[in-house]
């Protein structure tokens, strides 16, 4: 308990005061401050109401869907087919982009194509599962369906312009062992 | 949102009838991940709903609302491109805009610049890419989020 009010005290300091800033409202009539509680208040109730349900799809993807053998199946040449299973893999990591820097540094240590792993970051940007668990929750699934399929050509075009002009003499350097890359990866797990 | 429940009740039974350890993994990492996402979740809650309010919801959809144009979309990709808001954050707030006026296509423009694009971190990427890559990847994106914004506007209302 103490782990955790402590991993989240900014969170913590921000939940106390606004709730210090309802209750006051409350008593002293307030009109600014129960309009802001109010707007809160209902998002806050639309948001429980599907969260659950979210997390629980998110636990299973993540008991089910062994990502060992999707990794296996991505080093398969360097074709099309191969793309589709760098798009799989991504869509199950979690974490903001620039902790997939360092895979992509591997990946190109381990001779996959430029091509490939453009798509891989393009995919690891857009499609990642528990974001789109998220993205349907509070944005619906109209919206996610279009984004997703909208962002897929956009994100397999930028990799082919990348390829074409950088392809050829592409460097991906390892910076993973400086301290500053390697706290970032670690903040990635908790900022998701 | 029913049917979200009646999905999710039936992977929980299927899963349960395959293994049960493995079903009660998954609720352990699901709960877990929950907890560790619920303060963030309910603080930006706060936050928007104290930015909302002092902007007022008339603000908001003058600049973002539907009949703003152009200027919203460059907003939104602005925004996206330098804010460094983690994505679990980013859902909730533009769950709010929404509800305040602001068009779904914005939101995707806001949404994909957040996720692809990153100023505040291309120091970092130019370590990995060198500065030509970094700054190209970065532009590419950015036209790109623009591009599915503005095929998103022109669909939308088809669907």
């Amino acid at each position: 308990m103490k782990a955790y009010l402590s991993k989240h005290r900014n969170d913590m300091i921000i939940i106390g005061l606004f709730a210090l800033a309802s209750f006051l409202s409350f008593f002293l009539r307030w009109d600014f401050g129960l309009r802001t509680a109010n707007s809160f208040a209902q998002s806050l109730v639309e948001m429980l109401s599907f969260l659950p349900a979210i997390f629980i799809l998110i636990g299973l993807v993540d008991a089910w869907v062994p990502k060992e053998i999707v990794a296996k199946h991505t080093g398969e040449g360097s074709g099309w087919k191969s793309s589709l299973w760098m798009m799989l893999l991504a869509m199950l990591q979690i974490g903001p982009l620039y902790a997939a820097f360092p895979v992509a540094c591997l990946m190109w240590k381990k001779g996959t194509s430029p091509r490939n792993i453009f798509i891989y970051l393009g995919a690891f940007c857009t499609l990642k599962l528990p974001m789109l668990g998220f993205e349907v929750g509070f944005l619906g699934i109209k919206f996610t369906m279009l984004r997703t399929l909208l962002s897929v050509p956009v994100f397999i075009i930028i990799a082919i312009v990348i390829d074409k002009f950088f392809g050829r003499n592409l460097v991906i350097n390892d910076v993973s062992e400086s301290k500053g890359a390697k706290s970032n990866t670690e903040n990635a797990r908790v900022n998701g | 949102m029913i049917a979200l429940y009646v999905v999710v009740v039936v992977l929980l039974l299927l899963s349960l009838a395959i293994s049960r350890q493995k079903t009660i993994r998954a609720l352990k990492t699901g709960a877990m991940m929950l907890l560790n996402l619920l303060p963030p979740f309910v603080s930006i809650l706060m936050i928007v709903a104290l930015v909302l309010t002092l902007l007022g919801p008339e603000t908001i959809q003058f600049w973002l609302g539907n009949r703003s144009g152009c200027i919203a979309y460059v907003i939104a990709a602005v925004v996206g491109s330098v804010a460094l808001i983690p994505g679990p954050a980013a859902y909730p707030m533009s769950g709010m805009l929404v509800d305040n006026g602001v068009a779904y296509p914005v939101i995707a423009v806001f949404i994909t610049t957040l996720m692809m694009v990153g100023i505040v971190t291309l120091p970092l990427e130019r370590k990995f890419f060198g500065m030509k890559l970094a700054l190209a990847r970065n532009a590419l994106n950015f036209v790109g989020a623009l591009g599915i914004g503005m095929t998103m506007a022109l669909v939308w209302n088809l669907l």
